[in-house]
């Protein structure tokens, strides 16, 4: 099937307007598909356009108000994704929620959005809503998708969704034509989706986006990337992330692909193999789990199979990313490439998932380039971009043939770019946000009256290639004492590119030199001390245990190394180290739920460790609050040791002086 | 001993139905020992009834008279109103009345998916070469019981393990496939032996939660023994104490609490 012509002037100005297009061209092709009792579902576009027409008019039926924000809070499911449809079908706003965010969380958001209508995935869900309503005193009606468990609650404002659905369908003759009128006054600067921003500092911000952002977005970068119709994606990631809407929404109902939804999270891996997407996103995180495995499930492989792996490898990380980006190979490599193609590279890509796929995106954190070389070399076209939230995503992406690991690409179609004295990148776009929700403050000093935004991250444009290169959040970059630059975020990707390594956070603005608190990866250096017969308790063992410190000390001392390689930031090598007793989780604040590192909190919760860091002890006691799973607190002891590694090139006077 | 009147409705208001199963002076003796005296309880349609003691007590004896497992030497079972004669324990899973150990009773090598579908046996009347050359009634039968088994491995949410090999599996997982098994069999009575026998808290609450989803979404009726007091007080609508094969206490949780007698029983007297 075609991609569908885009003909100027007639263009559809909403999701529900490219919904119908869908269904009228595209009618027959799967549009979602969902495994469930261990089959998939799948649903046409003809179907999956009855279904949220269903839903738009039970939704209507019990009174929703053009204008009203409906939250939406669950796994990835089709039902999820018609319910934002449908909501917009009503003049309503979409506000995708993160369904892992404790109640606490839930309320500020659904408080501030003023949700009338909350969907909600499960039972799990519905007691969260139910918990924090006093802070959300305007929601009326929850709507769930999974009747599990729900039998005993009052259902005075609560229905199943396929009930709603039900009596939708029964209300089509009386409520369709208002339906249609609704559907009919929504144009392009019509409210699309409202998303709020994760928010390293302060309150999350309701990012409004129109439906001109969304859909000029998904126009652009679906014809830069050649998508169409017969692509499939996997859709995993929360709903509340831009990403997904992006993916799932924008470039589905752009493009006619299909979307699938996993069974669980728990299954996604298995999923993935056997959707095989072709169109793939991932934060670094994923493909960097999917390498440790790999990695460890080789070591445990027989001798033979490990030779044939490594010499395998040897020539995909040579002739593959040529390859890829289609330069001249020799004929001996070429052979040598097909060969391992089909004894190592074909059933390693087919573990993974990856058989089918044509174009792959990683982005929010640096990829480490060894990871990112690994994927490449196997001739899967992993690329990067570079977005935010308020940029419907897209700022910068790398176009296929001028891929590194170091760069996030060149500006997408439409997006201008400039740097600030500073070294702030601003940019401009069809796809630039129309308000943070209730907060013109905020909107006025990120957004100034020429439509340039300001990312909050440092960056410049490579002489030659005039890819963008991004150095770390501006505000994080600091001076240390002594004036030199201090870019945390630089060294703490280096340190998480060992598999060892799980998070870092490096601390030195405004002292004499850096330190850094690690975690370690439990998968990886589990297995580490499985296979060197280090038995051990509990995470915190590992974590303390002497060689593990050995071996982490080893990673610190080859980062320093290549930091010193770099004169401008050659101050930023780590003095000491030690190796955190828990691991930073979004549930105790010390990250977002993207999993980006909080620094004021760190800096604050762990004020001892720091301080120990730099008054040159060699061990520190601490207790910390956790936050279980299910809300409730509890503390862990310990003594951490911290170690001093060596510095390269200027640094160790300063190490002597400070001890 | 029999009490014929209609049920009764539990503090968070769900309606308990007719006597599903009655023992009436159960008498178990091994040899010389005697295992269980003279016991009688009843155990109601739709009702979570657990049986607590301290070890020894005679819990799993009762569990396996009531599984027909063992035959006691005196008394008589009733279910559904039948007095029940000596049977053989597959006439029992017949009858509708499922079970877990205490001591993990899977099929190691056996993927969990095929673990859960043994459960599905007594439902399956196809023949062994039908089923063995997969042709006519087979082929059908099994694509209707893997469903319902599907329905259960989504119910437990078990489904990122449905291939692996039970015996790969952690403690608290296999102790959910077994659950998943004695489902699979739709019974009317579910004897769990046990279910959260050393777990972890989360693990347990995960269990509890699943205990009482079962109870509520398909009515089934749950016998179950627990030595974790906290569960047994949260989970269960009446309670059966247990103390060297002699029944001391029977009644509600509060009610037991209150029991002198199992107090004795669980701190400790001398028994001379």
């Amino acid at each position: 099937m075609a991609q569908p012509a885009a003909t100027a002037g007639a263009e559809p100005q909403s999701i529900p307007a490219l919904l119908a297009r869908n269904a009228d061209r595209l009618g027959d092709c799967p549009a979602y598909r969902e495994k469930e009792f261990g089959i998939w579902q799948s649903w046409t576009w003809a179907q999956a356009a009855e279904e949220i027409r269903a839903l738009a008019l039970g939704m209507l039926n019990l009174g929703l108000a053009p204008g009203d924000h409906v939250a939406v809070i669950g796994r990835n499911r089709p039902a999820h994704y018609w319910a934002m449809i449908a909501a917009q079908m009503c003049g309503a706003v979409p506000v995708p929620l993160y369904q892992d965010a404790v109640a606490e969380e839930m309320a500020y958001v659904l408080g501030h959005s003023g949700a009338r209508f909350v969907i909600c995935g499960d039972q799990e869900q519905v007691d969260k809503v139910l918990e924090v309503q006093s802070a959300a005193p305007r929601i009326e009606q929850i709507i769930y998708t999974d009747k599990r468990g729900m039998r005993k609650y009052d259902h005075s404002r609560m229905n199943a969704l396929a009930d709603v659905q039900a009596e939708g369908r029964a209300a089509a003759q009386r409520l369709g034509p208002e339906l249609d009128a609704r559907i009919a006054g929504l144009d392009y600067d019509s409210t699309c989706v409202m998303l709020y921003t994760s928010g390293t500092t302060g309150k999350p911000k309701g990012v409004v986006l129109s439906n001109r952002n969304i859909i000029e977005t998904a126009r652009n970068t679906s014809e830069f990337d050649k998508l169409t119709a017969r692509d499939d994606v996997l859709a995993y990631l929360p709903m509340a992330w831009v990403g997904d809407f992006i993916f799932s929404m924008g470039q589905a109902a752009w493009t006619g692909f299909t979307v699938n939804c996993p069974e669980s999270p728990a299954t996604m891996m298995t999923d993935l193999r056997e959707i095989g997407p072709t169109y793939f996103f991932a934060p670094p995180r994923v493909f960097e789990g999917q390498l440790t495995n790999v990695m460890i499930r080789m070591e445990d492989a027989g001798r033979f199979k490990r030779w044939l792996f490594r010499h395998y490898m040897g020539v995909a990380h040579r002739v593959g990313p040529a390859l890829l980006d289609g330069q001249p190979v020799g004929l001996i490599d070429r052979i040598a490439y097909g060969l391992g193609n089909i004894l190592i590279y074909g059933p390693l890509k087919n573990t993974l998932g990856y058989s089918r796929i044509r174009v792959g995106y990683t982005a929010g954190e640096a990829i480490g380039p060894e990871i990112f070389d690994f994927y490449r070399s196997l001739g899967i076209n992993l690329k990067q971009l570079y977005g935010q939230t308020e940029a419907s995503v897209f700022i910068t992406q790398q176009p296929d043939g001028e891929v590194r690991s170091d760069t996030v690409g060149v500006p997408s179609p439409g997006v201008e770019l400039k740097i600030a004295e500073n070294g702030e990148v601003f940019y401009r776009s069809p796809g630039t946000f129309v308000e943070y929700y209730q907060n013109p403050e905020s909107t006025a000093s990120t957004k100034d009256a020429e439509g340039w935004v300001a990312t909050g991250d440092a960056g410049f444009f490579e002489p030659g290639t005039g890819h963008l290169r991004i150095i770390d959040r501006a505000k994080d970059v600091g001076k240390m004492a002594d004036g030199r630059m201090f870019a945390p975020k630089y060294v703490e990707n280096k340190l998480k590119f060992y598999p060892n390594i799980l998070e870092a956070v490096v601390i030195g603005n405004g002292r004499d030199y850096c330190t850094a608190m690690l975690n370690i990866d439990l998968s990886a250096v589990g297995n580490w001390a499985e296979r060197n017969n280090i038995a051990y308790a509990s995470y915190q063992e590992l974590a303390g245990h002497p060689q593990v410190y050995a071996a982490i000390r080893e990673h610190v001392e080859a980062v320093n190394r290549s930091v010193a390689e770099d004169e401008m930031l050659s101050g930023c090598q780590i003095h000491r180290f030690l190796v955190l007793h828990k691991e930073l989780d979004p549930d105790d604040g010390e990250m977002t739920r993207t999993r980006k590192v909080r620094r004021a909190v760190i800096n604050e919760k762990f004020a001892d460790l720091v301080t120990a860091l730099y008054d040159g002890s060699s061990s520190v006691y601490t207790e910390t609050q956790v936050t279980y799973e299910d809300g409730r607190k509890g503390k862990i002891k310990a003594t951490l040791r911290i170690e001093d590694v060596p510095v390269f090139g200027e640094a160790p006077m300063q190490k002597v002086a400070a001890e | 001993m029999l009490d014929q009147t209609e049920g009764y409705t539990t503090a968070d208001g769900r309606q308990i139905g007719p006597v599903l199963l009655d023992l009436r002076g159960i008498t178990l003796r091994f040899g010389g020992v005697e295992a269980i005296k003279n016991i009688s309880f009843d155990i109601r349609q739709g009702e979570i009834r657990a049986i607590i003691g301290p070890n020894g007590a005679g819990k799993s004896s009762m569990l396996n008279v009531i599984s027909g497992f063992y035959v006691p030497q005196d008394g008589e079972v009733w279910f559904r109103g039948h007095k029940r004669g000596p049977m053989k324990p597959y006439e029992v899973a017949r009858l509708g009345i499922a079970r877990t150990f205490q001591n993990i009773a899977l099929f190691d090598g056996m993927s969990v998916l095929d673990n859960i579908m043994t459960g599905r046996l007594n439902k399956m009347k196809s023949g062994f070469i039908s089923q063995a050359i997969w042709w006519g009634r087979a082929e059908a039968e099994e694509i209707a019981n893997r469903e319902q088994v599907e329905r259960i491995i989504d119910f437990l949410e078990i489904q990122n393990i449905r291939k692996t090999p039970v015996g790969r599996l952690p403690y608290g997982l296999k102790k959910r496939v077994e659950l998943a098994r004695a489902l699979a069999a739709e019974p009317r009575l579910l004897l769990l032996d046990e279910p959260m026998a050393g777990m972890n808290v989360e693990e347990k609450e995960d269990m509890s939660r699943f205990i009482l989803d079962v109870n509520d979404e398909f009515g089934t009726t749950i016998a179950l023994i627990e030595h974790d007091m906290g569960v047994v007080m949260d989970l269960s609508d009446r309670v059966v104490v247990m103390d060297y094969g002699r029944k001391i206490g029977d009644g509600t949780p509060a009610e037991v609490r209150g029991n002198q007698e199992v107090i004795d029983a669980y701190l400790g007297v001398s028994h001379d």
